[in-house]
Formats: C-alpha cells, sequence, structure tokens
C-alpha cells in the first residue's frame, strides 16, 4: 500500500507538465558562473508561477501545521494570505525559506530550483527575501550597518573581510534609505529606533537584497495609520518588478493592497480570489465567524 | 591626532588600543635599551634595568593577554563561550616543547641523542611517528598554527552546521578539553604523561637561561601581542566583523539575508585558535614548562572571566582584564594563598552581576558622565 | 576508625569472658579426667608417641581437643618449666598470657624463659591437620564445618581424600555436599585410576571455583616443545572440554559483573545528574555549583556522623534528609542571590555559578580541612552478596542502585503527581503564559532549583558511600553529568535515567579493553560527536517553530 501510493507520487510527479529535468537543461551559463557567483543557479521563471508549493505536509510531533498546502504564486504578482492563528502561514514561509523541512510534497523557486534540498542563506541568495513578524534587525549595529549587510552582494567569509564599499554600493543604501525614512537616523543604533522604525529597517534590509520573491510577514503591525498607507503605497510599487507574499491580519491594510487574497485554514487553502470574493465565500464566513 | 600617523586607519577610531599599543611599544623599548643595549655597549655602567624574573613575568602576562584576546573574538564579537580555549593554548604549548625536548639533544640525564629522558625512562626504543619534524623549527612553527587550527576546524565544522549553540556549545568545548587533559596525562600518548615537558635547555642554539634570550622572548611576546591585537581590530572592523556580530545578536537573521553562519564562525574559531596557539608557543619557553594540567577546564573558564572582567567584545579589554587577573593571582598566591579562590569566585559572580561591560565599561560610564557634566556646565 | 577497632576488641573480649565463664562452669563439672590424662603426653620427646597421644586426643569429642589440637599447630602449645604443666599461651607485648589447656582459663602473665614450646615436626603437623579437619568436617556445628572446608579447598591435601569421602556420606547440607564433591573430585583428578580421573575432570568442568580451573590447566600443561605432559588422550580432550565449560561460564559472569558495575555507575551518573536535570532542563539554567552542591551533601553525611558516632547504622538515614536540606537551603540561595538576576544571559550564569562553586570548595577547604575526611560505611552497607565464587557484588553498589532508583521515582512523582510539579513543567513550557494564569514564577523557580539542588546533595551521601570526600569531590562528576542531562536530551527525566545507565554499561565494557581513562576518553568524544549529530539529545522535545529569533 505505502509503496503503491509511493509509485503514485512519482507518476505524478513525472507527469507534471510544469517540471523541468536538471538533465534536459542546458548549462549555457557555465562560464558566468565564475563572475556571477552571488547567483548560484539561475531562476528560470518563464512559464510563469515563480514559486510552486504542491502538496506540502509539515507536522510536529502529531501537530499537522500544513496539510497537502498547494500554493503558486506568480511573476511580479503581489499576493495576500490570511487565516486564522494557528492556520500555518508562519509554517509555510518557513518551509519556504528552508527553516522547517517539509515532510512530502514539492517546494520549486522558479523550475528548477528545489527549495528543499537547500540551505536557508542559498534560498537567500537564490532571491528570496523574508522580514519575519517581530521585526529582526541587528541590534547593536547602525541603520547603515543594518542596511550594508543585506546587501546584494557575494557574502562569502573572504570576500566579507577585505570588501570595501563603492560609491554605487553607498549611493544604493543612501537611496534605501530615502525610501524607508530613515536618512536621519543613519548612524544611531538599531535598537534605539521606535518599533514601527525598526519595521521599516527590516523593509529596507529586504529592499536590499534586492530579492525576485518577498515574504513579509505582519508588515504593520505597531505602525500608524499614515505609516500603514506608505507601506501599503511601498508594497504595490514592489510588485511587478518582485513577486510580493504578505501575511496580515489587518483586513483594511489587505483589502488596500491585494489583487488576490488566499484563505488559510488548518495547513491548507481553503479559498483563493479577490477580496470581495473571498469575503462573500460561505466556507470563509464559518471559518471566521462560526467559532 | 598626530598619533593616528602611527597606526593604520582602521585603528584611528580604537582609542583604547592605541593607548594600550604604545604603552606596549615604550615598554619594550625600555627593557630593550636597559636591560640589553646598555649592558651590551656600557658594561660598566651600572644603569637602573629590570630584573630578568620581571621581564620573563611580564612575558607570560603578554602571552595570556593574546590568549584573552583570542576568546574575545569569539566569545565578545561572535557570542561562542567556548570553555575550551587553553586546549588551543596548550596544543601550541605542547608542539613548542616538542621542539624545546629535541634541542636537548644528548644532554639529557639519560644522555639518549633521540629520546627525549621520559622516554628513557618508560624503555620505549624508538621516537613515535608524531615526533618527526619537531628538530626544525620551521616545522614546529607551521604546527603551532595547524595543530590547533585544525582541531578547531574539525570541532567547529561538526558543532556549528549541526548549530549547536549557547551553554551547549560551551559545555561541548569544556568536555573537549576534558577530554584532551585525560588524554595528555596517559604516559601512553607519548608526550611526557602526568609530567608534561620540561627541562629545556635552549632555543635556536641560544641558551634559555641567558638573559638575553629572555628578552628576546619577552620582545616577541610583545611583538605578537601586538601583531594579533592589529589583526584582530582589522577583523572586527571589517565588514566580516560586523557579519560576526550580527550573527551574535540574530543568527537567524543573518542566515535569511543570505550568509552561511557556520563558515563564518568556522573561520573565527580557527583564527582565534590559531592565536590561542600562538600565545601557548610563546608562553612555554618563558615558563619553561608545558604539562596536562594546562588543559585543565578551570584554566579555561578562568580565561573566561579575564574577558569578563576586562570587558567584552572590545580586544584592549580582554588584554587589562588578562593583566589585572594575572596580576592579581601572582599577588595573592605569593601572599594569601588562601584568599586566591575566594577573590576569583567573588571575581566571577562581581564581574557578571555588577560589571557586565567589564573594566572599560566601568571607565566608559565614568567619562561619559563627565563629558554630560560638561555639557551640563555649558548649556546652563 | 581506631575507635572502632578499639570498640571491637572490646566486644571480642567480652565474648571469651563469657564463653570462659560458661565452660568453667560446665566443662569443669564434666570430667575432665581424659584431656588430664593425656595433655602431659604430649611433652614426650618421641614423635611417634606424641603421634599416638595426638590421635587420641582428636578422639575425644570435646571443644577444648580441638583448642588444643590448634594450639600445637600454631606453636602455642608450651610448658612451664617449673612444673612441666602444659599452657597455652598468648604473646602479649613482651611476655607470655598463659591459659590453662584444660578449660582456657587464664593462669597468669609470665617471662619467656619460663615456660618452653612443646615441638614439632613435618609428620606430626600433618597428622594434627588431617585430624583436625576431620573433626571440624563432620562437626554438629555447619558454619564450622564450611569454615573447614574452605580452607581444605584452598590447599586440597591428598590424604584427607578419606576424611572427605566419609564426610560426605554423613553431610546433610546440599551446598555442603556439593563443595565436598568438588573437594574429592580436584584430589581424585590425580588419582590412579583413569575412570575416577574422568568422572573428577567432568565435576570440576561444571564448577567456577578458581581451583577448579587451575586444577584442569596443571592438567593440561605442555613441556617444552609444546606437547601435553599428560599422555592420556581421553583425559586431555576431557579436560579441554572441562576448561572450555569453565571459561564460558566464567566469562558469563564476568559479563554479568561488568554489566552490574555498568549499572552501578550508571546510578551513581544519575544521581548526580538527575538534580541538573531538573535546572537545566525545567529552568534552563546552567548551574556549574551543582557539583559542589553533591559535595555539600557529602560532607553533611561526615558531619552528622561526627555528631552522632555511636549510631553510624542510623546515621546515615539521618543524613538523606539533611543533606537535602542543607543543599537545597544553599541552592535556593544561589538562586536568589546569583541566578535569578541573570535570567536570559545563560552564558554569564554559567560563569557566576562557576565562582561559586569555587568559593564553595574552599569555604569547605577552609572549614573543615583541605584534607579528603573519613566517611564510614555502617556495617549493614559492607559486605557483599556472593552468588558463586566467580561473581559477587558490593552491598554497597545493590543499595546505591536501588536508592538511585527510588529517587528517580520520587521526582517523576513530584513532578507528576504534585501541584509544584504541575507549576513547574507550566512554567518550563511557557514562562509567560504560566505568570498570566496567577502561577508565581519566581516562587517556582526558587523551588525547583532548592529540589534539584536538595537531590544533589542526597546524591552526595551516596557518593559518599564510594569515593573519598574531599573538597574536590563535586568537580569530578560536574562534567559526566552535564553530559548525562545533555545526551538524555533536555526537559526528559526518563532521557536522564537512560543516559545515565547507557553511558555507565558503555563506559564499564570499554573498560577491560581499553583501560579505565582512555573508556573515559572514548566516552566523551562519542558524546561530542553524538550531540552535533541529534544537538537536542536521545530524545528530543520537538515543537511548532515560531516566527523570529
Amino acid at each position: 500500500m505505502n509503496s503503491f501510493s509511493q509509485m503514485q507520487d512519482k507518476v505524478r510527479d513525472v507527469l507534471r507538465r510544469d517540471r523541468t529535468f536538471n538533465h534536459t537543461i542546458v548549462e549555457e551559463n557555465i562560464f558566468l558562473q565564475g563572475t556571477h557567483s552571488v547567483h548560484h543557479n539561475t531562476l528560470d521563471a518563464s512559464h510563469g508561477p515563480v514559486l510552486y508549493l504542491e502538496d506540502v505536509s509539515v507536522s510536529f510531533d502529531g501537530f499537522q501545521a500544513l496539510n497537502k498546502l498547494s500554493l503558486y504564486i506568480d511573476d511580479g504578482e503581489l499576493r495576500c494570505i490570511i487565516g486564522p492563528n494557528g492556520a500555518g502561514k508562519t509554517t509555510m514561509m518557513d518551509v519556504i525559506t528552508g527553516k522547517t523541512r517539509p515532510d512530502t510534497g514539492l517546494v520549486y523557486f522558479g523550475q528548477t530550483m528545489d527549495l528543499t534540498q537547500m540551505a536557508e542563506h542559498d534560498i537567500a541568495i537564490a532571491g528570496i527575501g523574508r522580514k519575519f513578524q517581530k521585526p529582526t534587525i541587528f541590534p547593536e549595529h547602525s541603520v547603515w550597518e543594518n542596511l550594508e549587510l543585506a546587501m546584494k552582494t557575494d557574502k562569502g567569509v573572504w570576500h566579507t573581510l577585505f570588501t570595501v564599499l563603492t560609491s554605487e554600493q553607498k549611493d544604493r543604501i543612501e537611496e534605501v534609505m530615502l525610501i524607508i525614512g530613515l536618512q536621519e537616523l543613519c548612524y544611531a543604533r538599531a535598537d534605539l529606533l521606535s518599533h514601527g522604525q525598526k519595521q521599516w529597517l527590516e523593509i529596507g534590509m529586504l529592499l536590499m537584497q534586492d530579492p525576485r520573491v518577498l515574504l513579509v510577514d505582519e508588515p504593520v503591525a505597531g505602525m500608524t495609520h499614515q505609516e500603514m498607507d506608505r507601506t501599503a503605497e511601498l508594497l504595490t510599487s514592489l510588485a511587478g518588478k518582485h513577486s510580493v507574499v504578505v501575511v496580515e491580519h489587518d483586513m483594511d491594510f489587505v483589502r488596500s493592497i491585494a489583487s488576490q487574497v488566499t484563505v488559510l485554514h488548518e495547513g491548507s487553502v481553503l479559498a483563493e480570489g479577490t477580496m470581495d470574493e473571498v469575503q462573500n465565500n460561505q466556507k470563509v464566513i464559518e471559518v471566521y465567524l462560526g467559532e | 591626532m598626530i598619533i593616528n600617523y602611527f597606526f593604520p586607519q582602521f585603528m584611528h577610531k580604537d582609542t583604547g588600543g592605541k593607548i594600550l599599543l604604545s604603552l606596549l611599544a615604550l615598554v619594550t623599548i625600555m627593557v630593550i635599551i636597559f636591560n640589553f643595549l646598555i649592558p651590551l655597549l656600557l658594561p660598566e655602567a651600572s644603569s637602573w634595568h629590570m630584573p630578568t624574573y620581571m621581564v620573563t613575568l611580564l612575558g607570560k602576562y603578554l602571552c595570556l593577554a593574546l590568549l584573552a584576546i583570542a576568546l574575545d573574538l569569539v566569545w565578545g564579537y561572535c557570542g561562542i563561550l567556548s570553555l575550551g580555549h587553553a586546549a588551543f593554548f596548550a596544543l601550541g604549548g605542547y608542539a613548542m616543547g616538542m621542539y624545546l625536548m629535541r634541542q636537548i639533544g644528548d644532554r639529557g640525564v639519560y644522555g639518549d641523542p633521540v629520546l627525549p629522558d621520559f622516554m628513557v625512562f618508560l624503555n620505549w626504543s624508538e621516537l613515535p611517528w608524531y615526533w618527526y619534524g619537531f628538530e626544525s623549527f620551521a616545522f614546529t612553527a607551521l604546527m603551532i598554527l595547524l595543530v590547533p587550527g585544525l582541531l578547531a576546524y574539525v570541532f567547529g565544522w561538526m558543532t556549528f552546521r549541526s548549530r549547536v549553540t549557547g551553554v551547549y556549545l560551551s559545555i561541548m568545548t569544556q568536555a573537549l578539553t576534558y577530554a584532551l587533559m585525560l588524554a595528555f596525562f596517559r604516559n601512553e600518548m607519548g608526550l611526557g604523561g602526568n609530567n608534561g615537558l620540561t627541562d629545556f635547555k635552549d632555543i635556536l642554539g641560544f641558551s634559555l637561561q641567558s638573559d638575553s634570550t629572555r628578552i628576546v622572548i619577552f620582545s616577541l611576546s610583545a611583538a605578537a601581542l601586538a601583531m594579533g591585537y592589529i589583526a584582530s581590530r582589522f577583523i572586527v572592523e571589517s565588514k566580516l566583523g560586523k557579519t560576526v556580530v550580527a550573527i551574535r545578536d540574530a543568527e537567524l537573521r543573518t542566515r535569511f539575508i543570505g550568509y552561511k553562519v557556520e563558515n563564518f564562525k568556522l573561520w573565527i574559531f580557527v583564527f582565534s585558535a590559531m592565536l590561542a596557539g600562538v600565545a601557548g608557543a610563546l608562553y612555554v619557553p618563558q615558563v619553561g614548562i608545558i604539562n596536562p594540567g594546562e588543559f585543565s577546564p578551570l584554566n579555561s573558564i578562568e580565561l573566561a572571566i579575564w574577558v569578563a572582567i576586562g570587558g567584552r567584545g572590545t580586544l584592549f579589554g580582554a588584554v587589562i582584564g588578562a593583566l589585572i587577573v594575572n596580576y592579581a593571582k601572582t599577588y595573592f598566591t605569593g601572599a594569601l594563598p588562601e584568599l586566591w579562590l575566594f577573590a576569583l569566585g567573588t571575581l566571577f559572580i562581581v564581574s557578571t552581576l555588577y560589571l557586565p561591560k567589564g573594566v572599560v565599561g566601568l571607565f566608559e560610564r565614568f567619562q561619559n558622565r563627565t563629558e554630560n557634566n560638561k555639557l551640563e556646565e555649558k548649556t546652563a | 576508625m581506631k575507635f572502632i577497632s578499639q570498640k571491637n576488641n572490646l566486644g571480642l573480649h567480652l565474648i571469651y569472658i563469657i564463653l570462659c565463664l560458661i565452660f568453667a562452669t560446665n566443662v569443669s563439672a564434666e570430667n575432665n579426667a581424659d584431656l588430664e590424662k593425656l595433655i602431659p603426653q604430649l611433652q614426650v620427646k618421641n614423635f611417634k608417641k606424641k603421634i599416638a597421644s595426638v590421635k587420641q586426643l582428636a578422639e575425644i569429642n570435646k571443644p577444648q581437643s580441638i583448642t588444643i589440637l590448634e594450639a600445637l599447630l600454631d606453636s602455642r602449645l608450651y610448658y612451664q618449666k617449673a612444673d612441666k604443666s602444659v599452657v597455652i599461651i598468648q604473646k602479649k607485648d613482651h611476655k607470655y598470657e598463659i591459659f590453662s589447656p584444660l578449660d582456657n582459663t587464664k593462669i597468669g602473665l609470665v617471662e619467656k624463659k619460663t615456660i618452653k614450646k612443646i615441638t614439632t615436626n613435618n609428620k606430626l603437623r600433618k597428622t594434627i591437620r588431617t585430624l583436625l579437619a576431620q573433626k571440624k568436617i563432620s562437626h554438629t556445628e555447619l558454619n564450622i564445618r564450611q569454615a573447614a572446608l574452605k580452607e581444605i579447598l584452598t590447599s586440597s591435601d591428598a590424604s584427607l581424600l578419606p576424611v572427605l569421602q566419609q564426610a560426605k556420606k554423613n553431610e546433610s547440607d546440599e551446598s555442603q555436599k556439593d563443595l565436598l564433591t568438588l573437594a574429592i573430585a580436584l584430589i581424585e583428578v590425580d588419582s590412579k585410576d583413569n575412570s575416577i580421573r574422568l568422572s573428577a575432570i567432568k565435576i570440576l568442568g561444571n564448577s567456577v571455583f578458581p581451583r577448579a580451573k587451575g586444577k584442569l590447566e596443571q592438567v593440561l600443561l605442555t613441556n617444552d616443545q609444546g606437547s601435553f605432559i599428560e599422555q592420556d588422550k581421553d583425559i586431555i580432550t576431557a579436560s579441554q572440554k572441562a576448561l572450555k565449560r569453565i571459561n564460558s561460564k566464567l566469562s558469563l559472569f564476568s559479563n554479568l559483573e561488568t554489566l552490574f558495575f555498568g549499572l552501578s555507575l550508571g546510578s551513581v551518573l544519575l544521581l548526580a545528574a538527575i538534580g541538573l536535570s531538573i535546572t537545566f532542563g525545567v529552568m534552563g539554567v546552567i548551574n556549574m555549583a551543582h557539583g559542589e552542591l553533591i559535595m555539600l551533601g557529602a560532607y553533611t553525611t561526615y558531619l552528622v556522623q561526627q555528631a552522632m558516632p555511636n549510631d553510624i547504622g542510623l546515621s546515615l538515614i539521618v543524613a538523606i534528609p539533611a543533606a537535602f536540606i542543607v543543599s537545597g537551603l544553599f541552592g535556593i540561595a544561589i538562586e536568589r542571590g546569583v541566578i535569578r538576576h541573570l535570567y536570559g544571559r545563560p552564558l554569564e550564569t554559567l560563569l557566576a555559578t562557576f565562582g561559586i562553586s569555587l568559593l564553595l570548595q574552599q569555604m569547605v577547604r577552609t572549614l573543615i580541612s583541605a584534607q579528603n575526611v573519613p566517611v564510614i560505611t555502617p556495617s549493614w552497607l559492607s559486605g557483599s552478596l556472593v552468588f558463586n565464587p566467580a561473581f559477587a557484588i558490593t552491598y554497597n553498589r545493590i543499595y546505591i542502585f536501588f536508592f538511585a532508583l527510588m529517587v528517580f521515582a520520587l521526582l517523576m512523582l513530584i513532578l507528576k503527581k504534585t501541584s509544584l510539579g504541575l507549576q513547574v513543567r507550566a512554567v518550563a513550557k511557557n514562562r509567560s503564559m504560566a505568570t498570566a494564569m496567577g502561577i508565581k514564577t519566581q516562587w517556582v523557580d526558587s523551588l525547583t532549583f532548592g529540589l534539584g539542588s536538595g537531590v544533589a546533595g542526597v546524591a552526595g551521601v551516596a557518593l559518599s558511600q564510594l569515593t573519598n570526600v574531599g573538597p574536590n569531590l563535586g568537580q569530578a562528576y560536574i562534567i559526566d553529568s552535564f553530559m548525562v542531562v545533555v545526551f538524555g536530551g533536555v526537559e526528559n527525566l526518563w532521557g536522564t535515567l537512560v543516559a545515565a545507565m547507557t553511558l555507565g554499561i558503555t563506559n564499564k565494557f570499554l573498560e577491560p579493553w581499553v583501560g579505565a581513562v582512555m573508556s573515559k576518553i572514548i566516552v566523551l568524544i562519542f558524546l561530542i560527536i553524538f550531540i552535533q549529530k541529534r544537538p537536542n539529545g536521545l530524545f528530543p522535545q520537538k515543537g511548532r517553530s515560531s516566527g523570529g529569533h
């Protein structure tokens, strides 16, 4: 029985339309790897979705955090994920960023990168950036240094030992500092910032990474309405060039930014669609109001 | 500031380091002039000079200060409290000890041209393989870096990869040095067992007993401390240094912005172990013995308190702490031996409870207060 | 210790005096004529006649005849030069105490020159030995028979064969009968008759008595060319077979013994580590002074024994709660004074508690002594449980094994069944939630720490029975205890139990191969590697990861 279901999985794996096998890829960038060592593996999103999750399951000591979750994020899309507590939103992000390994299921970045086989830092370098629920920045470093550390560049040990900032890199840091509005606090220690400022700094660090996909966990918690509006503006402006996945509880905020909303419940997708569609979905109403 | 002329760019903001290195240079030059040059050039002139035993004692302290810098790099900057750093120190010391043993030649008690005395005593017929090569100083110098470095690499590679952190890591390092201590106590290890290596005669052909050799070794210790300090300062001021601090404060965040954390930890751990090895190698010819006691967990943990007392994450704080505590130890064990452990124990508690930033932090607080007072006076 | 031995002497003397009184009343009332007649005849110069008198003396069925024969054998039978009366002597300082051979009453204290030894020769001594063995081995008292047989078994004397065979016929005690069979077989191996030899070899093959093995090896001795000295092929094969049997039995017993030593070491590790498991596991606090809390427990035992020198047996029972309270109070003091101020800073806690450990060590050195102190083992803990000549285990280790299990069970009970346990577990799982639910977390922390420290003290009581009690006692166990806790998995008492036993047994089984120190090193290295493979120990607690750190 078990081996049969395993075979079934394999057959399905082979028959998937959007799957490209490693051996069929022409390694044309073999010479580029030396100069562009940042990208170990180039992203191939030529067939639409940039992020695939298929039948992903994770359990902790009997608690099923994700249950056959399937989710596809398109290139340049802005997607909001909502769901009650324990629906598996954070676990989903952990799976994508390599913090948690799924028990079963596929997680692909583009066509070729199997995220379940990659380490966290490789996933980050490949172009997936993440903002945590609780703002995590480097408290003893200045705002400038926080951004410098996040900057997209060679992050090997020897390179970091001898590197000196180029003028373009300095310009880039200043540019981001302007976007997040912390230019006044450039040399302030990060732990002296307010909660909202820390949120902005973390978003700034995300921007410095210049990722293809941004995973943003509760970005507006602790922000004023003004700040919220600016965040909404920033996130919508990022969409298009980047794919943005936002996990948020604040429904007004979600409504203000999202075209597509996915509702998670008990570790799998309950509904998907525009905000209005989702809000009128009977199952969603039951989950949110029925309890 | 004219003094900046003497220091590289990355040290210009490091006031403590500049003072420290200047003092170090001053003392070393004075010792060389008064203890070495004047007696050499003007043998009749009986000028002031430091007694040789004090020169050696000071040289010993300088080696321990270098060891403290090594620990501060990993603990103060990277948050890895290694309770096994004395092991790297001792390994460097043993490498040097083996060289010094081979230098004895046939002048040992048993007069064997190859075998050290303790092997003759144990009826060993030939030199174990790992003793080969130590007759060469160049090989020994290489081993002083390589042996501690390799141990740190293997241990670090296994631990950091499996993400052992915090107190777990501390206990692992303690177990490591404990296991090494037990191993080195065994006669079968071929490194002198209980008694260790001692009765050294000369180094590179110069007698270890002569004053001039001692002054040279002292100067070398001072130079090693200065170079170790400058190298460490360069590291912590570089982006690598900032990354390492980032790892200490928010390891997961560092991973998620694309740094391979274990490589950084490994790099700094290995570098630190090599620094400790050099310190040990310079220490041994000055004290004239290396034995398994150097591996004892107590030594490593005491080392942590030097750094804590001086002030973590400042580098010069580690040097200050090492000098203060070791001077106190010399004084107490001479004058009031029973009180030493009471004093040390109290130091541990006081420094963790009341001096989280050590003596350096105390000084900074004082400085800030006076600056604030000045500001208030101005504004008033 | 000196005190005790004097007391023992006193006891012996008392018994002796009572015995004398009994004999004085009993024996003298009886007719001692036969003894009175025979004793003077021992003085004759002619050894043939002496032997005859000795034989006659042996036939008298009285305890006193044994005493006299033993005295003669030990060269303690003398006669007084003055009146030629025979006496038994006992050397005292430079003089001799003399006793009457008739009833053991003390006659007086005399100078060496006033008495003369009754001489013996080899043949006479051999005769006496045989006669004594014969008398004792058929004695009515079982313990005398057993003692006699034990002696015979260590030096089997071919001449005793008929005596032994006779005794075997009359023997009623089964185990004594088996031993007699063995003793007979040991002699019969050298018999002329091959069939007797073969059956004797077979009997020897069933025994684990050291001499049985020695005897078989003797049969199988080879000469310089490597061929057997023994000519008979049947005998050789039978002996080889028997020896193989013995060896396989012996290796079984030695494995059992190693297993037991392993369990014993494991129980010590369990005792030392279990308190740590609570403080480290439940509170996340590294207490480097844990070893010193164990040491305080051991010193409490010493002090309790000093306070009640007349009740050593009871002192240990009193010491258990005393040590629990002493170490527990110290633990609470450490928690309130230092650790409380360092929550959330585990590395600093480690250093501060290390400082405390130095203070405690030095305190003991200053207040009591820098040397080891003597802790007495009560009589009910000494001695050993003998299963057979190849396998015996000491009582103290048995008791400590069960004691460790009892402490473990009690702690389990406290943590699972009491409200304190419930609160402790709640705080361990989620401190802020527990606070919100109205649990006084600070109070729980203090009590937990006190409990863990108290258990350390109890471990100290047990350890005082196994090792030297000195200021460094704790240091020897601290690293091992940490290894046990980390190996077993934090927050898991069962894990601690399994880990302690596994490490103890592994250590002891490695010891014969590589030596004690090396086996310790191997175990440490194994643990270092293991923890890197499984950072959360044998029984990890898997949990849902939350965002952020």
